[in-house]
């Protein structure tokens, strides 16, 4: 191999492959640890409480937002999964 | 946010809960398994983003069935290149004229390189990770570098190229034995 394979084209052609993802996407998957714990919390809610599992299923996007949890598509259907 | 911990030390805090490390996985491992799905599989954006999700969803719930801490990275890759295939199933299914491409092998040892790259420009660190990553992969002009660092505009494309020289000594003083063909 040539001593300077690693040249600044190169180098540059291979930094350009890995573009940041997008910022929304990123955050969403940081968020898991903190989003999984109200998912827990909800969920142990709507099985002791009949009455808020039946508001909660109403409403799920709700129901998120007053957690501070903002409803993405995503994430309601995570919900909905394990309410099921 | 990115820390000189190694993959290793990262999972090893994320397993014990540390939210802060796993935010760091996320940022770490982000744009290798965005590019696997874009650039590897041609996802459209709305099924990327299933992967995407779905990739750091499933590592989160797995690690602590990681065998080896140290190989999150090809494990995190594996993982993107089934679900992508699962994807396309899915795709061809519902659409059959589609077919499934398996994801191009040559494109994927790109992403691979370009991710060693990348942990090497991390090791580097500021200023110059931070200017090189603003102009290759955020496409910012000299002026908005200029003025976002606070910076001569006619010094950067001299900053640059001797940043380019650091990244090129930190590749070749950690990793003689990779070509930057990625040939071993």
């Amino acid at each position: 191999m040539s001593a300077n394979a690693w040249n600044e084209e190169r180098l540059g052609e291979l930094l350009r492959l890995l573009r940041p993802a997008p910022e929304g996407w990123v955050d969403a998957a940081a968020q898991l640890p903190r989003l999984r714990a109200v998912l827990d919390d909800l969920v142990a809610r709507a099985e002791s409480d009949a009455a808020f599992r039946a508001a909660l299923v109403a409403d799920l996007e709700a129901t998120l937002a007053r957690e501070g949890v903002e409803p993405t598509p995503a994430i309601v259907r995570a919900l909905a999964l394990r309410i099921r | 946010m990115t820390s000189h911990l190694t993959d290793a030390e990262l999972v090893a805090r994320c397993r014990a809960g540390d939210e802060q490390a796993w935010a760091e996985l996320v940022e770490r491992f982000s744009r290798y398994v965005y590019a696997i799905a874009i650039q590897g599989f041609r996802l459209s954006e709305t099924d990327a983003e299933d992967v995407f999700q779905e990739v750091f969803a499933r590592t989160y719930e797995r690690l602590d069935k990681l065998r080896d801490d140290s190989a999150v990275k090809p494990w995190i890759a594996q993982l993107t290149r089934n679900l992508c295939i699962d994807k396309l199933r899915d795709r061809a299914r519902v659409e059959p004229t589609e077919e499934v491409d398996g994801g191009k092998d040559e494109t994927l040892a790109e992403l691979d390189l370009a991710l060693t790259v990348r942990e090497a420009l991390a090791a580097v660190g500021e200023p110059c990770s931070d200017l090189l990553d603003r102009f290759f992969t955020r496409d910012e002009s000299y002026k908005t570098i200029s003025e976002r660092l606070e910076i001569p505009p006619g010094t950067i494309a001299s900053r640059i190229s001797r940043c380019l020289v650091k990244l090129r000594g930190q590749i070749e003083g950690r990793n003689d034995d990779v070509g930057p063909s990625g040939v071993r």
